[in-house]
This record gives structure tokens, C-alpha cells and sequence, in this order.
């Protein structure tokens, strides 16, 4: 069992507020992730979920347990460092057994939970080795695996893919996910990269310095953005805003159209110029100076034979279109 | 920087200063090596001739000479053990966030810049001194019969002395390696259930062990030639009680003007220096590896 519980969470360093007052819900075997801009306090949300940071006010509840003034190792939580973290000099082995031999768990036990570990995250082979003659990936799974032989209510991960090469974040993202699905323990997740937010979460926290924008299940917030912060940050490419006469006609003062919106016509709504034509294969991002608009991003599936300079011609989904008032929030 | 012009350049550019200091080197150790094999007093200039080996018997014969070897030994093991202790203690002390950290740290570190004969001189005269001294005074405040530290227990009084002047080194260096332990280290260690007791052994300890180990060696080259200390307080005495090898090598050169002897004698020091430096490097060594 591990939900956890924030009501009211305040933290200031010295005269400076970081968070201002957060209240949340994590359910018990769910996978949350804080994805937010740098600096926005999802490091400093997840140290005291952890305990690593004493709250300025507010409170924070495990399993409905009040846990404020608890000490980080009695709040059966397990954390995954950016740094990892790992014990130098120690070996594979003596990492992942650490956690067990500070419980003074019995020989046997400890065996048996390094060796499950072991084959669960493929460091069968490595057990001996220090972590200095380990991979980036390697680390990251010792790390992980460090974590789960205590059985923890929770996982914390703080950015724990941000070392790792494009390819070995692909692999250790689908691997996380498949060890939640296996152990189906409440995971809470921090990362600035919202693919990995969109791709693992069952629920993602966007925050922004300090308060939760908004809170829901990856398809809740691509569909139903509740603000224009939202908006800009989920989804890739960028969603597209537009203000002024165009977005008047809708009745808003600001208008969003993500890229993959858009139809490719010959006598479309708008025209403009193509400035960048980006040919990945499968898809095809155009950058188009619109005349009135301004640029506008279009991605359009499969390889288009567009290039720069040339003039494109652009209709809008109407169905797909987000309107905004001029406080930012979603009408 | 791994070109083999960078090597052969970055060689030619050593080669002064190597050569030099070789030289410097050589030079007086072969002449000490020459002379112990020569019968060589100053008191009978021009009658020197060659002995063979009669100058390392006498030295070692000489009943002083095994005396002078444990008292070495002992000095060298009873100041490591106290600065290496006291200075990790210390280390972790001057850690903890405090008011007026600088200044703290910094009286901290102020014997080491005390001349070893002055700072002997203070704590012959103002600490030890039985009747008044520091040390006497406190004793009499509690009854208790002061202790003659230099005649009671003149060796570890030249340890407290040399410990003394040897503690801001050792704890320099230690709480330098302290601060580079990664914070998150700590942090982890502290999720996973460790204590501030395991925390020290399991974690902070061995991340110490190369420093400590740099300290150990420095400090042993520089503990095994102790002289200034004995040589203000307490003469080597009473007896042979705080004669060490250098002190021994002293008092035979320049009190019994047997050049011969002595030389042997500086002889036999180079080569326990070298067995010592050996011995250490065998057993703490492998921390220097990265
Ligand atoms: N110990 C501290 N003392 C003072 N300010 C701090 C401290 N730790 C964090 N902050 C401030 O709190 C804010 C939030 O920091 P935090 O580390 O939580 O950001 P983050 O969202 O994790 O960013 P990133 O994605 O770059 O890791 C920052 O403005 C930072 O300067
Ligand atoms: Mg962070």
C-alpha cells in the first residue's frame, strides 16, 4: 500500500518561496510524473515527499499516515537519485544489499533479494563489479535496484534518465514501466522531458514555479489543456498560438493549434511561405510564415516533397482548435 | 597531452630540475655511505682508514641503538594514531555548519605554522612544567599529585608535543576529503536506513581512506627525523628514554665526534625509512589506486 497525501505544502528557502501551497493525491499503485520548466520546485516537491527537506508548512500523508516530521528511512520510501548515487566502494552486490544490511535482514533473506533484483534488472553478471566499471544504464539499474529490494511504499525518481544517451533513455523508460506494471507499487516520477512524462504517467503534475497547473492522465491534458501553460508545454512540436483578428473571429483572445492540426489544401484559410522544411520520414515538419499570422509549426505525417521558399497553402481542424480568454485559461 | 612529442618535450623539460635534485640527493648519501665504511673521528683528523663493516657492528651493538629503534617506532605509531583519530574527529566537527566557521578553521590550522623548537619550548615551559604549568595547575585545582610529564613519561610527552603539531595537517586534509563527498551520497544512505554511526563506517570512512592514507605517508616521512622536539625538552633522556635514530645519529656524530659511526648509524635510518615506507605502502597502498 502506498498513497500519498499533500495538503497545503508550503516551502520556502530562507525569504524565498519555491512552493507556495500544494495539495495532492497520489493513489496507491499509480504512476504520477512532476514534469515542469527548470526550476519550477519539482526537485524540492519530490525531496519532501522523501523527507530529505523539512516542510515550512503543511502536511504530508503516507497510506493517510501523517509523515511531516518523520525521518526520510522511516517513511519506507525509496529514492532514485540523478546522480544515482551509488556507494563507490562498494560492489554491485554491497549497493543493493545496503538497504537490507541496515535492517540487519538475515543472511539468506539478503541473498535472495539481491539475486531477485539482480535478474529482475539483467545485473546478473555485474554483481561483482564496482560501479565505476559499470555503463551509464548499468548504474541507473543498480540504482533502481537499490531502491526496490527494501519493498518500499513508493519509488522516487528524480530525473533519473537525464545521463543517459537518447537511445538508453528509449530502452530504460520502457523498462521502468514494465517493472511498475510488475511490482505495481506507487511510483512518482520527476523529469523536464514530456515525452517521458506523456509516454510513462498515468497521471502527470505539470508545475510551473511552484503550482500546479494542472493534473490529469496524459490524453486529459493533450485534449483538454486547462490553461495556455499547459498547452506550450505538452505536446511536440510546440503547440501553435495565435492572437489578435484571427483569434477574434473564434471569440477568444487566444487561439491554439498543435502542429499535427493542420490539413494541406490548395485554396486552404491561410497561406504563407515555407522558411524550414524538417524531413524526418515519417513525418514532416514545415515552419510557415503565414502573412497576418506570423510562423506557424505544421507537422504532417509521411514525407511531403515541400521546401523553402515554396508556398503552402493551410486550413486549420476546426474541431481541434483551443480557445483562451485573455487570462490564459481555457474556454 | 599522451603525443610522444609532448612526452620526449615534457622530459627534456624535467631534466634540469630531476638532475639537480639527484644530485643533491647522491651526492650526500654516497659520501654518508663512504664514510660509514671508514674509521672517522674528528678528534684525530688525517687517520682515517678504511674498516669494512666494524662501524654497523659497533652501531649496532651498542645497546642505545635498539632502544633508539622502539622509541622510533613508537613515536612514528603513537602520533599517527592520534592525528589520524583526533583528525578525522576533528574533520567531521569543523563539517557540521557552525557560527564563525572561518575563524574556527582557522585557529584550527594555526599550530601547524608554530616552529617546531618554539612550539616545544611552549609546552615544556607553559603546559607541562610541573610547577607551573597548565597542566600542574589544573591538577592541583583538582588534588591531584601534578605529574612530572618529562621525567614521569618523557616519551609520550614528545608524542602529545609532535601530535600536537601534526593534528591541523591530518585534519586539513581529512575535512578537504570530507567536503567532496557527494551530498546525495549521504542523502541515500540516509533513505536507506543508515544511522549516523553506519553512516560514518560504511560511508564515510572509506571515501576518507585515501586521504588518510595520503596523510599517513607524508606524516611517517617527516615523523621517523624527529629531532627539534627532543633536542629542546628533554636531551634524548632521561637515559635513552626519548632517544630516537635521528637523535642516536646526533649524539654520535656531534657529541662523540665519530663521524664513521654516525654515518653508519644515518645509514641504517635510510634503510628503515625505506622498510617502513615499504611496509606502509604494502598495507594502505591500494587506496592510492583511483
Ligand atoms: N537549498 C536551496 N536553497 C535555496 N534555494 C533552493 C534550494 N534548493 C532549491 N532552491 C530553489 O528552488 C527552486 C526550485 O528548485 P528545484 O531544484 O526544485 O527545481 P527543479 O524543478 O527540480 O529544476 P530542474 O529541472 O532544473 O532540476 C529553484 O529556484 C532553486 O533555486
Ligand atoms: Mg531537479
Amino acid at each position: 500500500m502506498g498513497s500519498i497525501t499533500l495538503e497545503h505544502v508550503n516551502k520556502s528557502f530562507g525569504g524565498v518561496t519555491v512552493i507556495p501551497d500544494i495539495s495532492l493525491e497520489v493513489n496507491d499503485g499509480e504512476f504520477v510524473v512532476f514534469v515542469g520548466p527548470s526550476g519550477c520546485g519539482k526537485s524540492t516537491l519530490l525531496r519532501l515527499i522523501a523527507g530529505l527537506e523539512d516542510l515550512s508548512d503543511g502536511t504530508i500523508r503516507i497510506d493517510g499516515a501523517d509523515v511531516s516530521k518523520t525521518l526520510p528511512a522511516q517513511r519506507k520510501l525509496s529514492m532514485v537519485f540523478q546522480s544515482y548515487a551509488l556507494y563507490p566502494h562498494m560492489s554491485v552486490r554491497g549497493n543493493i544489499a545496503f538497504p537490507l544490511k541496515m535492517e540487519k535482514a538475515p543472511k539468506e533473506r539478503m541473498d535472495a533479494a539481491v539475486n531477485d533484483a539482480a535478474r529482475v534488472l539483467n545485473l546478473t553478471d555485474y554483481l561483482d563489479r564496482k560501479p565505476r566499471q559499470l555503463s551509464g544504464g548499468q548504474r541507473q539499474r543498480v540504482a533502481i535496484g537499490r531502491a526496490i529490494v527494501r519493498q518500499p511504499k513508493a519509488f522516487l525518481f528524480d530525473e533519473p534518465l537525464s545521463n543517459l544517451d537518447a537511445a538508453l533513455r528509449v530502452n530504460m523508460r520502457l523498462e521502468i514501466s514494465e517493472l511498475h506494471k510488475k511490482l505495481k507499487t506507487t511510483m512518482v516520477y520527476v523529469t523536464h522531458d514530456q515525452v517521458e512524462a506523456m509516454t510513462m504517467a498515468d497521471r502527470i503534475v505539470v508545475l510551473n514555479a511552484g503550482r500546479i497547473e494542472q493534473y490529469g492522465t496524459p490524453i486529459e491534458l493533450y485534449q483538454k489543456p486547462a490553461n495556455l501553460f499547459v498547452a506550450g508545454f505538452i505536446g511536440s512540436p510546440k503547440m501553435n498560438f495565435i492572437e489578435g483578428k484571427e483569434a477574434d473571429t473564434f471569440g477568444a483572445a487566444t487561439i491554439g493549434i498543435r502542429p499535427e492540426h493542420f490539413t494541406i489544401s490548395d485554396a486552404g484559410r491561410w497561406t504563407g511561405t515555407v522558411g524550414v522544411a524538417e524531413h524526418l520520414g515519417s513525418d514532416t515538419f514545415l515552419y510557415v510564415d503565414v502573412d497576418g499570422i506570423g510562423q506557424v509549426t505544421v507537422r504532417a505525417s509521411g514525407e511531403l516533397p515541400f521546401a523553402h521558399g515554396q508556398t503552402i497553402s493551410l486550413d486549420p481542424i476546426e474541431s481541434r482548435i483551443y480557445r483562451f480568454d485573455a487570462q490564459g485559461q481555457a474556454m | 597531452m599522451a603525443t610522444r612529442q609532448t612526452q620526449v618535450a615534457a622530459r627534456l623539460m624535467m631534466s634540469p630540475a630531476v638532475l639537480l635534485l639527484l644530485a643533491w640527493m647522491i651526492v650526500p648519501l654516497s659520501m654518508t655511505l663512504w664514510f660509514s665504511f671508514q674509521r672517522y673521528n674528528l678528534l684525530m683528523p688525517g687517520m682515517e682508514y678504511f674498516t669494512g663493516l666494524d662501524n654497523y657492528r659497533y652501531f649496532f651493538a651498542n645497546p642505545s641503538f635498539w632502544a633508539a629503534l622502539t622509541n622510533t617506532l613508537v613515536l612514528v605509531g603513537g602520533v599517527l594514531a592520534i592525528t589520524l583519530i583526533g583528525g578525522t574527529l576533528m574533520a567531521l566537527l569543523l563539517d557540521q555548519p557552525m557560527f564563525g566557521q572561518g575563524i574556527v578553521r582557522l585557529l584550527v590550522i594555526s599550530p601547524f605554522f608554530v616552529m617546531p623548537t618554539v612550539s616545544a619550548l611552549v609546552w615544556q615551559n607553559m603546559m607541562m612544567n610541573p610547577v607551573y604549568g597548565l597542566f600542574s595547575y589544573i591538577a592541583r585545582v583538582f588534588g591531584v599529585q601534578p605529574i612530572d610529564w618529562f621525567s614521569q613519561v618523557p616519551l609520550f610527552s614528545i608524542i602529545m608535543i609532535v601530535a600536537w603539531q601534526w593534528l591541523p595537517f591530518a585534519t586539513l586534509i581529512l575535512l578537504t576529503a570530507l567536503q567532496s563527498l557527494d551530498e546525495e551520497q549521504r542523502e541515500a544512505a540516509g533513505m536507506d536506513g543508515a544511522g549516523p554511526i553506519p553512516l560514518f563506517f560504511y560511508i564515510i570512512l572509506p571515501h576518507l581512506a585515501r586521504a588518510l592514507t595520503v596523510v599517513m605517508l607524508i606524516q611517517t616521512i617527516f615523523l621517523l627525523s624527529i629531532f627539534a622536539e627532543i633536542f629542546v625538552t628533554t636531551g634524548g633522556g632521561p637515559g635513552t628514554a626519548t632517544t630516537n635514530l635521528t637523535f642516536l645519529i646526533y649524539i654520535q656524530s656531534l657529541l662523540q665526534f665519530d663521524v664513521g659511526l654516525a654515518s653508519a648509524g644515518g645509514i641504517v635510518a635510510v634503510i628503515l625509512a625505506n622498510i617502513v615506507a615499504i611496509f606502509l605502502l604494502r598495507i594502505v597502498g591500494k587506496n592510492l589506486d583511483a
